[in-house]
């Protein structure tokens, strides 16, 4: 049976992403999310792969690391709107199993959402589907990028930048009205350097 | 690879075996198996129509073998053999005659037959296949790269397959499903593009076939998946993206449930819009309209995941969509199944997002149909109040919260609470009070409604308080009674709270059943968080019991491997470790029996209380002499059906119980049919 509203499905309805917003890949601060573009089909699972991120504040070594985090039913999720809140992210991560907890990241000093949480499954099979079916959508009109983590303790909730909130907050000159406005540098003209918080490999926490 | 074919049946990999014999075929189509021993081994197949007391879905796994080759290798064969493959056809025409069909109303996703009829599988599949044999075996869709070969192909040797014989039927034994055959495109809906093969063409076959082989490679990975799927080869020649639509939506929509987790359709269509934002968009949307058309004969279940992806989608592209071309549904009946649809996605759309944006994007005509805002309702709040009974303990309590009493001091706050139920005190003090339960779960919820985190923190906190107020059965009942009572506006804190109250055992998977047939509950009972609140309370014993049972298997595991040891070493001081390890296998024994006897006795229940609530139903129609068929009616049946569906595997241990102890003949044949036709899928 032919519709003749054929014509009025333009690009507008489900396509043709329009807003810049959306269009936005996880700013070039946020490695995460960036599945490999050439197409290794016999790489089944390229999606569950690590990411580039060590967590600097890890006590043991990166074997250990490896080993928690390939067992880890937790996962990271960044490049959230400031303004998500858990309902949100109940709602959306519940698509992929029962979900066990979910804790906000907080910007350290304001005690306010900074942008990313933590979603905790009962079990690993239903925190992959979250990694592959979640990671690089959207919530909230923010694309999101999700990675393994290696499990929630106290203190891992809150923001390492100096200004309170997440490290790469700091450094965006663009304005993101969800993220705080401009980065924190230009807002507030403290004066430091790169070097004197990164240790090997980034992300910007 | 005969040996490998036995294996896969016998480990009842059956995708793996149809793909085995499909190659097999093509190997006589490259001529290295002769093809008489090809049509031997067919014969052989369809030997198993004639095997009795065997269920029928196995004889139909070798009918499907047999007929879904035939597109690949049927010209082959005929031209060889037709003598042999005629008696084949005969035979297989005769058995498809004859074999019941009573599982097939329970697996359609619409009850019309138009415009397009759901077809059993094995009926579609014959019809196709004998309209490829009136046209003479013709079939240009499969890729054939041995034809360029043919010269020397055919001068090689040929082989033949050794006899097979099917292994035979065990106890072990699981055949897949039947499945319907989901259409929902024709020619007529591309009237632009390259024509739809009909329904009943080999075509039509063959390129689903190839599609739901590209999903079932490459689901876990989209991009790759949606990749492969626009480039599928020879797509110029056919609607490409009306395929892709229909394909993903008959896996989206299959019953009993969708080959892999509903949201990777989601995020593979995402990524096919992203792929395809020229084209793919506009197919999509038109499908979505197409099933809101239908929604009057859709099967709930099927609504429910129309639902869920229908609000994800739209929250990955700003809500946009054109609501008032549905401005049909405003004049309907609020309970018929369309405005009760977008009621349904806009609540999930909040849930996604927030009240305010759905006020802003939906068009005022629709604001009827928009979801309540969250909040929560106090019955202590206001000077109406005031002559409640239990409003005073209610303010007591509200100053005890809030200065972080502990739980005894709350314990002797509750104390002086009357009982509505009894003239005088009995001395335990602490038996089944409602009113209790009353103030204490309503003030801590209202004091606690401001985000999920609060309000998880003051059940973990007033814990020992809960346990207490809902030691009995009546007590947990009452329990969710006054947190709906609370909550009735924000349906997703009720899920989280009965999620919560279950982990912390505060109430009980039986109690959670209980209410949802409760006549509190009777307004919102075709509401679809309710359902999601049963479902996810099933699911979660499902899961607690299998947690026993694997605790009890690494239990027995380790006694067997000190045993091992034990004989290897021969040390006698093991002997007190065993000890521990057996006492603790015996009490895991008992755990796991006590959660498999609560498991059995949940479904029970749920069963007991459909079977009284649709023959109420039923009685109250035949003394009116109304029509049974109304959306209520319509939307119960099929969640009796959905229940039975979404945890069959669980429900089949049971079946001579509810033969004999609910489902008997003396039941209704509306709700007899239902289990009826659930033995069938099986049988």
């Amino acid at each position: 049976m032919p519709l003749d509203a054929n014509l009025k499905y333009t690009q507008g309805f489900f396509g043709g992403v329009t807003t810049a917003k959306l269009n936005q890949e996880p700013p070039s601060w946020c490695p995460h999310g960036a599945t490999s573009n050439d197409l290794s089909i016999l790489c089944n699972d390229s999606s569950l792969e690590l990411s580039e991120y060590w967590d600097q504040k890890f006590s043991g070594d990166n074997d250990e690391q490896e080993r928690l985090l390939m067992e880890s039913s937790t996962l990271y999720v960044g490049n959230l709107s400031f303004y998500t809140t858990k309902e949100q992210i109940y709602e959306l991560f519940s698509r992929c199993g029962d979900i066990e907890n979910v804790y906000m990241g907080l910007d350290k000093i304001k005690k306010m959402g900074c942008g990313f949480c933590f979603v905790e499954y009962f079990n690993r099979a239903e925190a992959e589907n979250a990694m592959q079916f979640l990671n690089g959508t959207s919530l909230d009109d923010h694309i999101i990028c999700t990675d393994w983590d290696l499990g929630f303790r106290e203190g891992r909730q809150y923001g390492r930048g100096q200004s309170g909130g997440q490290l790469g907050d700091a450094f965006h000159d663009d304005f993101n009205v969800d993220r705080g406005g401009f980065g924190k540098q230009a807002q507030v003209p403290v004066n430091f350097t790169l070097s004197s918080f990164v240790r090997g490999p980034v992300r910007w926490t | 690879m005969i040996r490998q074919l036995k294996e896969s049946l016998k480990s009842n990999n059956y995708n793996e075996a149809v793909y085995l014999v499909r190659f097999l075929s093509d190997l006589v189509n490259c001529h290295v198996i002769a093809a008489p021993s090809m049509v031997a081994m067919f014969e052989n197949f369809v030997s198993v129509t004639q095997e009795e007391d065997v269920p029928q879905v196995r004889r139909d796994w070798y009918v499907y073998a047999f007929l879904s080759s035939l597109p690949w290798v049927g010209k082959e064969l005929y031209e060889k053999k037709d003598a042999e493959m005629d008696r084949i056809f005969a035979s297989t025409e005769n058995y498809l005659k004859r074999r019941q069909k009573t599982h097939v109303p329970m697996l359609q996703v619409w009850t019309a037959e138009k415009p397009h009829p759901q077809e059993e599988y094995l009926d579609c599949l014959w019809a196709q296949i004998q309209k490829l044999k009136k046209d003479r075996w013709q079939e240009r869709h499969i890729l054939r790269p041995y034809l360029a070969f043919d010269s020397i192909l055919c001068e090689a040797l040929q082989h033949n397959l050794p006899p097979f014989t099917p292994p035979p039927h065990t106890e072990d034994s699981v055949y897949p499903m039947p499945r319907v055959i989901f259409r929902m495109f024709d020619y007529t809906d591309d009237p632009e593009g390259p024509v739809m093969p009909g329904s009943h063409s080999v075509e039509r076959f063959v390129i689903e076939e190839n599609l739901h082989c590209i999903i079932k490679s490459h689901w876990k990975e989209r991009k790759t998946c949606a990749a492969q799927l626009v480039s599928y080869p020879g797509k110029n020649k056919i609607p490409l993206n009306y395929h892709i639509v229909e394909v993903i939506f008959a896996e989206l929509f299959q019953l009993p449930a969708p080959p892999h987790i509903d949201v990777m359709y989601t995020t593979l269509l995402i990524e096919l819009c992203k792929l395809q934002p020229g084209s793919l968009p506009q197919v999509l949307a038109q499908a979505t309209e197409m099933l809101y058309m239908r929604l009057d004969t859709m099967n709930t279940t099927c609504v429910d995941r129309f639902i869920n992806w229908f609000s994800h989608h739209l929250s990955n592209f700003q809500f946009r969509w054109s609501w008032e071309d549905w401005s049909d549904c405003l004049t309907q009946d609020p309970e018929s199944p369309k405005p009760k649809f977008v009621r349904e996605v806009l609540e999930k759309c909040m849930r996604l997002s927030y009240h305010q944006r759905i006020l802003d994007f939906v068009p005022p005509t629709f604001s009827a149909l928009c979801p309540a805002n969250p909040t929560c309702i106090y019955k202590y709040g206001d000077e109406s109040s005031n002559s409640l009974p239990g409003h005073s303990v209610a303010l007591c309590l509200a100053v005890a919260f809030k200065s972080k009493a502990t739980n005894d001091e709350i314990f002797s706050i509750l104390k002086d609470v009357p009982n509505p139920n009894q003239d005088d005190d009995d001395d335990e003090g602490f038996s089944f009070n409602p009113l209790k339960i009353e103030v204490f779960v309503q003030t801590l919820l209202h004091l606690a409604a401001k985000s999920f985190s609060h309000s998880f923190s003051a059940l973990a906190k007033f814990h020992e308080v809960f346990k207490t107020l809902a030691e009995s059965d009546e007590g947990k009942l009452h329990v969710l009674r006054v947190m709906f009572e609370v909550w009735r506006n924000h349906p997703q804190m009720i899920a989280v709270l009965v999620d919560k109250m279950i982990r912390t055992q505060i109430v009980d998977c039986a109690a959670v059943a209980n209410w949802i047939f409760s006549s509190e509950l009777s307004r919102d009972f075709t509401r679809l968080f309710v359902w999601e609140i049963l479902h996810s309370t099933i699911r979660k014993m499902n899961k607690h019991v299998l947690k026993i049972q694997k605790e009890l298997e690494e239990a027995k595991e380790k006694l067997a491997r000190q045993h091992k040891r034990r004989s290897d070493d021969d040390d006698r001081s093991s002997d007190r470790k065993d000890g521990a390890l057996e006492e603790q296998i015996e009490r895991l024994q008992e755990k796991v029996e006590s959660a498999q006897s609560e498991q059995k006795n949940l479904f029970l229940v749920i069963f007991q209380r459909f079977i009284m609530i649709l023959t109420e139903h039923l009685v109250r129609c035949e003394t009116d002499g109304t029509s049974v068929l109304t959306p209520w009616y319509k939307n119960c049946i099929e969640r009796l059906q959905q229940i039975f569906l979404q945890h069959h595997q669980i429900i089949q241990q049971y079946m001579v119980t509810l033969e004999n102890l609910l489902f008997t003949a003396e039941l209704d044949p509306h709700i007899l049919a239902v289990f009826q036709q659930f033995c069938a899928l099986q049988a």
